[in-house]
């Protein structure tokens, strides 16, 4: 099984260079911190920066300059600034190549839920809805099985969705996924993990 | 050119009253209207509708409003990091609409702009959909309408009498959206400079978006998450 930072190596991996990536907050906020730089990356948060670097040090820090997770960043120099209209103009407009969310949920027809569990815990949906149906890539991070062992990876979503049909790729700690309408595709398993440790393998091919 | 310069936050909102809809800036606690936030708690109001992306967060900004039990409406795209605002919800008494956040700025830029409605894939295919017109494009999307106020409360880094603003780093946020947005826009900023003192071509909000304006003060910007290269997680 992949730990976390192998997880978010394999994202990095997906990402092609020089392209322009959302990052979600959790997990995926760790392939900031794993991405080379002369990928040549720029990363948006969707609070409204364009070139976001890294964290600022104890004298640079500023409560104006955070990201979507609320948390202090800093910004390269030709970085860019503005407000949420022109940000989600960006996703919603196609010119966002990548988004890297968590999930609850991935089913095999890319269907993607990530925002609420009726009756127990609502965080609202922030902008996932925005970036799943705007990004030109979809990549979902997420442990393989849930705390109670159940699997995230469904024949169908039970949870409301985040969006219909929208997931490119699953990477999970137990491998690299693509939805195909009728099944996962493996695309690559982790060290030490078979089809079998799937469990519901009929979803897998 | 009409004079639009207040004294302070309590004589810039004389005039919302209990059952006002009202705009507030911010991302989290970034950018937030400090000033008018603690003036309003203090105002004997309620019933307010509130459109803000987080209604404040941690048990500040408009979470502070929430504790005197000021909001009945909230729209916003967010609740996590809002304890105030998940268990008003969950009992009743914050009637919540939560907006996908592209959707709840876009709704607010249309109502500033004059543009009624808008279709976007966002929300396509899940509870946001329902009850909605639903259109074929390149794709399926749904038909969003715009989001109005009665007042907007904004903060700014800088402004001037005339309510030309500019604001600093990522506090822009959805603060000019809001600004043109509502009826009544009441600008508090850190900075309150002479006409001309912020170059044309750095004016984020034209003046004609804002009605009222005023110098504030103790401003505590918090920040909720800080993270530096020194401090290792």
């Amino acid at each position: 099984m992949w730990s976390k930072q192998e997880m978010a190596l394999e994202v990095v991996n997906l990402i092609g260079n020089d392209s322009t990536v959302n990052l979600g907050i959790g997990m995926p906020t760790l392939v900031a911190e794993l991405m080379p730089k002369e990928k040549g990356v720029m990363l948006h948060s969707e609070n409204g920066v364009l070139g976001v670097e890294g964290r600022p040090s104890e004298s640079t820090v500023s409560a104006t300059l955070i990201n979507a997770g609320k948390e202090t960043i800093s910004v390269y120099p030709y970085a860019s600034y503005f407000d949420s209209a022109l940000s989600f103009g960006m996703i919603r407009g196609g010119h966002i190549d990548y988004c890297v969310l968590g999930g609850m949920e991935v089913d095999i027809l890319g269907n993607l839920a990530n925002w609420m569990i009726p009756g127990a815990k609502v965080t609202g949906m922030g902008g996932a809805m925005d970036l799943v149906n705007g990004a030109k890539e979809v990549i979902i991070m997420m442990g393989h099985f849930n705390k109670k062992g159940v699997s995230k990876m469904t024949a169908l979503c039970s949870l409301p969705l985040t969006g219909a049909k929208v997931v490119h790729t699953v990477v999970t700690d137990h491998g690299v996924f693509k939805p195909q309408g009728d099944t996962f595709k493996i695309i690559k398993l982790a060290a030490g993990i078979t089809k079998a440790d799937l469990k519901n393998n009929k979803l897998f091919s | 050119m009409k004079n639009k310069l207040y004294k302070n936050a309590t004589t810039a909102i004389f005039d919302i009253e209990s059952g006002a809809s009202l705009m507030s800036g911010g991302f989290g606690l970034c950018g937030i209207a400090e000033n008018l936030i603690d003036a309003l708690c203090e105002k004997d109001i309620k019933n307010i509708t509130a459109i803000s992306n987080n209604i404040g967060n941690q048990g500040k900004g408009l979470a502070k409003l929430l504790k005197q039990h000021k909001i009945s409406k909230a729209y916003c795209s967010y609740v996590g990091g809002n304890p105030d605002l998940e268990e008003q919800m969950l009992s009743n008494e914050v009637d919540v609409e939560l907006v996908p956040q592209g959707t709840f700025a876009e709704r607010i830029r249309a109502a500033g702009m004059g543009v009624r409605a808008f279709y976007t894939p966002t929300g396509y295919g899940t509870l946001i959909a329902k009850g909605k017109d639903v259109k074929e494009f390149d794709r399926p999307c749904i038909l969003e309408t715009a989001l109005h106020a009665d007042f907007a409360i904004i903060k700014a880094q800088k402004g001037d009498k005339y309510g030309n603003l500019w604001f600093k780093e990522s506090a822009r946020n959805f603060s000019p959206l809001m600004a043109m947005a509502a009826k009544v826009t009441i600008v508090e900023v850190e900075e309150l400079v002479e006409l001309g003192e912020i170059a044309s071509e750095d004016v984020h909000v034209p003046g004609v978006f804002v009605q009222r304006i005023f110098q504030g003060s103790n401003y505590q910007n918090d920040i909720e998450f800080l993270k530096t290269s020194e401090a290792k997680e």
